[in-house]
Formats: structure tokens, sequence, C-alpha cells
């Protein structure tokens, strides 16, 4: 029975606080002016027609920010040789993808901002673009900064080449794979917004942001050149975020600007159509993949490059994602001796990439899973049987990887066992079977996975390319009367901290759940921290209150043995009292101690008045959550629709401190992964405009179209933080897309189909099943078969071959 | 958009007279004739439990019943609801204390997450089960459609609603 969430009770009330809820009298509006081309040199930007309209006090352009002391906005995230690019407020000289911002318009209503912004007028001269990541790549394209020739960011690679290169040239069997993983739009219900007051040398700038501290560092120390101490970052309710809130936007800064500027408030709050053009969006990869395996079907090696696009500029952690947080899991939960990664990360004419939940991991995940399953297909084993015989196994922790990262603890044998027993998988098999024999298809899709959570050990973040470590505080404060706050450098987006928060406190202090409050979110109250992404929560900023709340803990049982008049080891907890051992008539109460600690009569040496705490955890090792998603799937093949029956999900996340809670990250989690696999997907025109730009043309998952989910746990302790728990809130979405990729593909290889890019839409699906039966009849009438979808395995006999295998690009 | 009134923006404006009852307590203000439902109880009345998610219509977090349908608010002009009944998530719970059966449920199953889609759902919800005191699954599941969740995968919301149903079922 899971404590029911404390933040429940405003939030179901409509009483939450989330950004445009925000009562500011008087306050101004702001309305951007974007760019609609994607790419273009940019002159003058005129707003005099703007300023000549009913209710508008002011708008500026790029120019009048940067004379007015604002500064590009860093990245946070470095890796060797990169080209930088650009991240402009508003656009000056060069626009590099349609929404750039370009001017802005400050109004006394939201309608005559509106308005007014529609009379900006801006000298654009277009210049041709590039969109795809394919095509940012190939020569020739057009180059989004004239110092990044073929639009290279930066070039990386993980693991060892050389060990790769002899394993496939001595391999049995080797895949191929060539796979798209899509781009998304994080889509967080809640639109951007943010609002910014100026009183008197300080500016307080309300804002959803997934970490508020990181924030205030990077607008008061780089763009803005404010005093840090006097720019204080409030963030209230966020109607989630999901890595959409990490970065610092153009918005906020320009906000905050104008409210300095014209001393007066000033607020702004996105459209949906924003929103698209102008969130980070996540993903967009193009990978050639291919696994090397021995006669007996495990895996000896796995060789990955990846072309990742960025965007037209690199929003805060964006190179982090397609390198690090994408290779770190490329074994997966396998035994794989040797791996290579190569990345390219490659400007276009696009929104900027970043975070998306399961950042860089599903991307992975997505790799080696398709790999796999097109392995069984060629090696004509059960998906299954493939998987389990290539599992890490259980006494092999912790297990450094090909890819240079350790796994804490994990044991993935048992979790597997478990999804398929879930599943029913043989029973599924034979249903399988039994309908394809009334022309139904369904398929079965399995995705085991090994997630990179709990970001993440300093040492190792700032080795990769972070600037910044990602360790995390909190603050823990007993009041006279024995109630309890804790402040946090977490941020909540909807995953309940106030209440887990709550609960590992009271655990630790010994007081119930509902004698704690959590705060977050106010850089005045909250200690410093790198905030809530990347499943962080629970091991990192859980652990910050856990070790915060045991430090009052002994400081309370100190004072509680003095007060008692014996040493420290002859007191004991006992329900709310503190009670001297061998004599239960002498004790005091929590609360005593607590009254004691603040009225300070006659403390010893060396106690302090106050019962508080501050902590700042920086964990040893990311934490490793595992386990097996299985879908199941009907085609329809009249129609191309695809329809999830099942989905199944066993996960480890550790220790839990709350199940709901956890439940409910898998299964957003798991919703947001089959709207990728299924659905989703951004897409640019020939001119680099978004096609997809409200929710009717991009389709995100509704009640009506996903199953109830199946899931189930199992506990595998994580030795990387006291409370032995490993961040879930993104392995849904990292195992998903893969489970159902190949749950629609195991339905559709009957109808001669062998790979399709997500989203898998219906169109799709119906398409690939037409092409698929031409191509299983043209087989049938001549004596060829060509597979469109390229090389999919070759069994490589090394009787006959005089020259080495594969080489270079898959 | 929270701004203290709703003034026209730029050139001559007709202002209307509207006289809507919200949860149940007649209101009454002079209001610009392009003003949305959705402003009106959030910059006029500060309501804010209702919310703009988009647009265009599609997500549904702005759901209110009007006359007992549920409507978008975001798509329907505060003139239009003159002489109208509004129920908004402000008016379920009976006092600051306690909550409506239908948040209750909510509460005790985990049906919402960061909580920005929640009113809507519950005011589709409160439709819902007037209508249909038993709903199954995959009549809930049709119901919601119109309200886009993107933290819960729609899985607790169902149990939610199936829990609410069988609660006030058990109190009959």
């Amino acid at each position: 029975m899971s404590v029911l969430r404390v933040e429940d009770a405003r939030l179901l009330r409509g009483r939450g606080s989330f950004s445009d809820d925000l009562d500011l009298p008087g306050a101004l509006h702001a309305r951007f002016v974007r760019s609609p081309h994607a790419h273009a040199l940019l002159g003058d930007v005129d707003v005099s027609g703007a300023l000549a309209m009913p209710g508008v006090v002011a708008a500026f352009n790029g120019r009048d920010l940067a004379d007015g002391g604002v500064n590009p906005i860093p990245t946070g995230w470095l890796i060797n040789g990169m080209q930088p690019g650009e991240r402009r407020a508003l656009a000056i000289d060069r626009i590099r993808y349609e929404g750039e911002p370009l001017a802005v318009v400050v109004a006394e209503t939201p309608e005559a901002a509106r308005d007014a912004a529609t009379q900006v007028v801006a000298d654009f001269e277009p210049l041709p673009s590039v969109t795809d990541v394919e095509a940012a790549a190939a020569a020739g394209a057009p180059t989004v900064y004239d110092d990044a020739p073929g639009n290279i960011c930066f070039t990386w690679e993980t693991g060892d080449a050389d060990a790769t290169r002899a394993t496939f040239d001595a391999a049995h069997t080797i895949v191929t794979r060539k796979l798209r993983n899509n781009r998304l739009v994080p889509n967080a219900i809640e639109p951007r917004a943010c609002a910014a007051i100026w009183n008197s040398g300080h500016l307080f700038l309300h804002l959803a942001s997934q970490n508020p501290h990181l924030h205030r560092f990077i607008l008061a120390g780089f763009v803005l050149g404010m005093p840090e101490h006097r720019l204080h970052i409030r963030s209230s309710d966020v109607g989630g975020a999901f890595g959409s809130r990490i970065a610092v936007y153009p918005e906020e800064v320009v906000v905050a600007w104008a409210a300095r500027r014209l001393d007066r408030p000033v607020r702004w709050t996105a459209t949906r159509e924003e929103s698209f053009l102008a969130d980070s969006h996540g993903r967009d990869h193009s990978t050639e993949a291919a696994m090397a395996f021995d006669a007996d079907g495990r895996i000896t090696g796995l060789r990955v490059r990846t072309l990742a696009n960025l965007g037209a500029n690199l929003s805060l952690y964006a190179a982090a994602i397609p390198t690090w947080y994408y290779a770190a899991v490329l074994s997966g939960p396998y035994a794989i001796p040797a791996i290579h990664c190569a990345v390219t990360g490659l400007f276009s004419h696009t929104s900027p990439v970043d975070a998306y939940r399961g950042a860089g991991r599903t991307e992975a995940v997505y790799v080696v899973e398709r790999l796999l399953d097109s392995a069984a297909c060629t090696l004509l084993l059960d998906p299954a049987l493939l998987r389990r015989r290539n599992l890490i196994s259980p006494d092999s922790f912790p297990y450094h990887s090909a890819v240079n990262t350790v796994y804490d603890s994990g044991d993935y044998e048992r979790t597997f066992d478990r999804a398929l027993d879930l599943a029913g998988y043989d029973r599924l098999r034979d249903e399988q079977r039994r309908l394809a024999a009334e022309s139904r298809y369904i398929g079965i899709g399995l995705a085991s996975y090994v997630d990179m959570s709990g970001h993440g050990p300093s040492r190792e973040v700032t080795r990769e390319g972070g600037h910044a470590g990602l360790w995390e505080s909190a603050r823990v404060r007993v009041h006279p009367t024995g109630r309890v706050t804790v402040q946090t450098g977490s941020q909540h987006q909807g995953q309940g901290h106030e209440t887990t928060y709550a609960q590992i406190a009271a655990s630790a202090l010994g007081v119930g759940v509902e004698d704690v409050a959590v705060g977050h979110g106010d850089t005045d109250s909250a200690p410093f921290g790198m905030g809530t992404h990347g499943s962080r929560g629970g091991p990192v900023g859980g652990s910050a209150v856990w070790l915060a709340a045991r430090r009052v803990a002994e400081k309370a049982t100190r004072l509680a043995a003095h007060l008692l008049g014996v040493g420290d080891a002859e007191v004991e907890r006992s329900g709310d009292r503190y009670v001297v051992k061998g004599r239960p008539a002498e004790w005091r109460t929590w609360e005593d101690v607590a009254l004691a600690a603040h009225m300070a009569q006659g403390l010893p040496a060396g106690l302090e008045p106050g019962l508080e705490s501050t902590v700042q955890f920086d964990p040893p090792n990311w934490t490793w959550p595992f386990g097996t998603h299985v879908a199941v799937v009907e085609v329809d093949v009249e129609t191309g629709v695809v329809t999830v029956l099942r989905y199944i999900a066993v996960d480890d996340c550790g220790n839990v401190i709350n199940p709901a809670i956890v439940d409910g990250q898998v299964h957003g989690g798991v919703a947001q992964g089959i709207g990728q696999a299924l659905w989703e997907g951004a897409r640019y025109d020939g001119s680099g405009r978004l096609l997809t730009r409200s929710l009717g043309s991009y389709a995100i998952a509704r009640a009506g179209w996903l199953p109830s989910f199946e899931t189930a746990r199992t506990e595998t302790p994580s030795p990387s933080n006291p409370l032995g728990v490993k961040g879930v809130g993104e392995t849904g979405a990292v195992a998903s897309p893969a489970a159902v990729s190949n749950a629609v593909l195991d339905a559709l290889a009957p109808l001669g189909v062998e790979h399709l890019d997500m989203p898998m839409t219906a169109e799709k699906v119906w398409l690939a099943i037409r092409d698929g039966r031409r191509r299983q009849s043209a087989a049938l009438d001549t004596a060829s078969t060509r597979l469109d979808a390229g090389p999919v395995a070759r069994v490589v006999d090394r009787s006959r071959e005089s020259s080495p295998g594969p080489e270079g690009g898959v | 958009m929270r701004a203290s009134t709703v003034r026209p923006a730029g050139g001559p404006n007709r202002l209307d007279t509207v006289n809507i009852t919200v949860n149940g307590k007649m209101t009454r203000h002079r209001v610009d004739g392009r003003t949305l439902l959705v402003h009106y109880l959030r910059n006029v009345l500060g309501l804010t439990g209702t919310h703009v998610g988009c647009d265009s219509s599609q997500c549904g977090a702005c759901t209110v019943l009007l006359d007992g349908w549920p409507v978008r608010s975001c798509s329907i002009l505060a003139v239009q609801a003159d002489d109208c009944s509004v129920e908004t998530v402000e008016g379920l719970a009976p006092d600051g204390e306690t909550l409506h059966p239908i948040q209750q449920a909510f509460h005790e199953e985990h049906g919402l997450q960061c909580g920005f889609c929640t009113p809507g759902v519950l005011m589709t919800v409160v439709a819902l089960l007037r209508e249909n005191a038993n709903p199954g699954e995959a009549e809930i599941r049709r119901a919601l459609s119109g309200n886009l969740c993107r933290c819960t995968g729609y899985h607790t919301i169902v149990r939610s609603v199936l829990r609410a149903a069988s609660d006030a079922g058990s109190q009959a």
C-alpha cells in the first residue's frame, strides 16, 4: 500500500501554481517575432511599426539586446574540438531555424502584443537549408555555421575499434541494420511560461525549470551579467517537462532583461505552436549498426556509427545525449566483449535538440534490440532464446562493459524470465500461429535493457564533457515543535517528490510522513542543486535527503542523551520516544528534543543550538536499472493500423520508496515510447518549415489508443547510494520503442516486411505490406530476390574468403 | 494568459455584459466580445484551475461543463455562455478539507502526476459518470480520448474512474 501523494490536495482542486496562473497585476505581455525561414541572412529588424500600435510599451530586436549587455547562451557539455555554434536570445545577422526568435513586442495585453508583432518588419535574405541529418552530413549541404564545415559540430567515439574489428573478421554471422530514431517534440501539456519582476536591483523570475539553480547561475553569470545573489528564480508547479525545461531558453532571457529595462513586470506564455517550434526537440539519429555472432549465437562484437542531429545551436545538454548518454548502455544486459561506437554530431536548420525522456539510452536500446531481432531471423532462433543466451550472468557484478561503464548490480535472467512468464510468451507464440492461419497478424516484440540513470558521478560526468558535476543537495530542518521542513535542490515536474522525500526524511527521523513538508524550486530557500532530469530525483536527490536527515537524527540522539543525563550509546528510539536502555521509565519525546535544541537552555559544549543539516551528495556511480518488456500488437493488413493489445513491463529499480509512484513513472514512459514507435515524429518540408506544428498533425497518445499496462518488479538494490534505489523515471520510454517496433515487425515478417523505421504509422505499415507482398510475388515469379531494405545479415563463411571482412562504414 | 482585466486590443470594440452561473454562483461582468470562456474563468473570475494547453482545441485541458456538457472552454466565447451554467474543477470539492468523491478516487489510485491535465480530466469524468454510473474500461477510454495526458499513460486515470464508479455504487 503506497503512501498517497501530498501534492494531490492542491492539484486535484485546480489550486496548483503553474507559471501562467501567477497573478501579476500590471504586468506587460511579451510576444515573440519568429523567423518564417529556416535559414536566412538577417539584416535590419525594424520594430517601429509595432511601437506605433495601441497598447505597445516596447519592442526590441537582437541588436537592442546585445547593446544592452545580453550575451549568447552557453552550452553545458563540451566534446573535444567541438564547434559550439551560437545561441542568442534574439537573432542577429543570421537565422538558423524556422521559429528562431528575432524580436519581442511588449504590450499591455496579450492581444495587443500579438497584433503588434505582425508589424515588425525584418529584412531576410533566404538561403537554402537542410533539416535531415543525413542530408546535413552529405557533401554540398547548406552549412549552418561557416566555421563548421560539413555541418560537423563534433566527432566522438568510445570502445575499442581494433578489438571490434577483430571480432567482425572472425565472426560466424554478421547482422547489419540502418536505423532511424525519429525526432520527437516533448509536448508537456503545460506550455512554457515565465514572468519577471525587477525591483530595486533585484530580479525575480518565475519560471518552470527542471534546474532552477542552473538557470540562475547561467542567466546571472553568463547571459545577463547581473549578480547571482540578486537573481531569484521561482519554480512552483510544473506541468510535465520530460527534458524540455532543462535548457536556458531565449524567452526567459528576453523576459528577464525586458523587465529590468522597462522596470515593469513582463510575462510570457508559449502557444502550443511555439512549443513545437521553440521547445527543445529529442532524438533524431541516423545509425548504421552491425552485430557479430559466433557459431552458437553469442554476440562477439557491436559496431555503431551514428549521425546525431543537434539542430541549429547547442542546447544545454545537447552534446551529452548522443555521446555518453547513448553509448554508455550499448552493451545492454548482454555480455558483449567488444564494442565500438562513433558518433558525429551535426548541425541542421532545425530546432535545437536536447534531452527527452530516455535521452540517448532509448536510442541505444533501439539499435541493439532491433539488431537482435534481425539476428534472430537470420539465425533461425527465437528472439527470446537468443537474448537469454547472451544475458550477463548474475555473478558478474560489478560488470565492466566494453564501453567503459560499470553496472552496479543486476539479475537480468530473473527479470527476463519473469517478463516472459507474465506475458505467457509460449502461449502467445501459439496464439500467433493460430491467428496467422486465419490471416490475422499479431506480433510479439521484446526489449531487454539496462538504463543509465541517477545522473551522475561528478568526476565521470565532468570527464566526459559536463561543465558541472551532477551532485545534489538537501537541507533538513526541524522546527521547535518537532515538525520538519526539507528543502531540496531537485525540482518536481509530477514525480511526487513532496511525498517521496517526506517519506525518506520521516523514515530517517522517526516521525510521521505528515510531519514533513518538502520545499523546492525557490533559489532563495532551496540549497544549490543540479535539478531533476536523468532520473536522478530518487537516487541522488533522495539520497541527499536521507543523509541530511540521518545527520539530524544523530544530533537529536546526542541531545536526547544529554537531556536524559546518559551517554549517547545508552539511548534508543522507541516510537516517538528516546528511552534509556534498560530504564523504560526514563524517556524524552522527539518534540522535547526539538524544543530543547531551539530553546538552548544549558546545551553541553560541542552541541550547538538548532536541529538542521545540509548535505551535498555526489553519487559514486550512475544507477543501472534494468528490465525486459514485451509488446503484443495486432496489425490490420487492410488499413495498416497497429493496435497495442498488451504491454508487459518487468523492471528492476532497486529498492522502492513508493510503489504507486514508480508504477506511474513506468506507465508514463511506456506511453511516450509507444507514441514514438507508432505515432509521433516531427517532420520538415523541403524548405525547412516544420510541418508538424500542432497537436492535430503530431499525434500524442490518447486514452483510447492504449491498453492498460501489466507491470511487475524485481528488486536488486543499488550499491551506488544509501537508499539502494535506481532511478526509474525514464525506463518505460527507454525500452518501449524497441519492444513495439520489434512487435510490429514480428507481425509483418510473414508479409515480406523486413524493417520499418518509426513511427510505424498506418500509412507506412500499409505501404510496407503492399511492397512486401509485391516482393513476395516477384520472388515467386523470378529466381532472384532483392530486398530493398539493404543487407540484413550475412553468414560469413571463413573458409572461402581470402580478404578480411567488412570494414568501416558497416 | 493571466491579466487582471481583459481589455480590447485597440479600436472601438464592444463590451458585452455576460451573466454566467459558475459553480452555482451568479457572475456578471462586462467583457470584450472576443473573450474566450477560459480567459473569463481564469482572468476575470480568478479561477485558474481550468488550464490552457494548446491553441487548437486538441488537448482538453480547458474542459469545463456548460449546462452539463463537457466543452472546450478555449473554443467558446464568454458571450456564448451568457445565461448558461458552467461547472469547473473549483466547484467539485465541498470545502477546503474534503475532496469530491471523484477527486478522492483519483487521489487513492494515483490518477495524476503533474496535475496540469487533471482539472479537464475531472470535468470529463463528472459528465461521464452522470450519464453512465458504471462504465467499462473501453467506454472510459473512449470518453477520455479528448483529454491528453503526457504523464500517466492513462492507466491510473482509468483505474481512478473505475474506482469512483464502484465507490459511488457501493454507497448507493
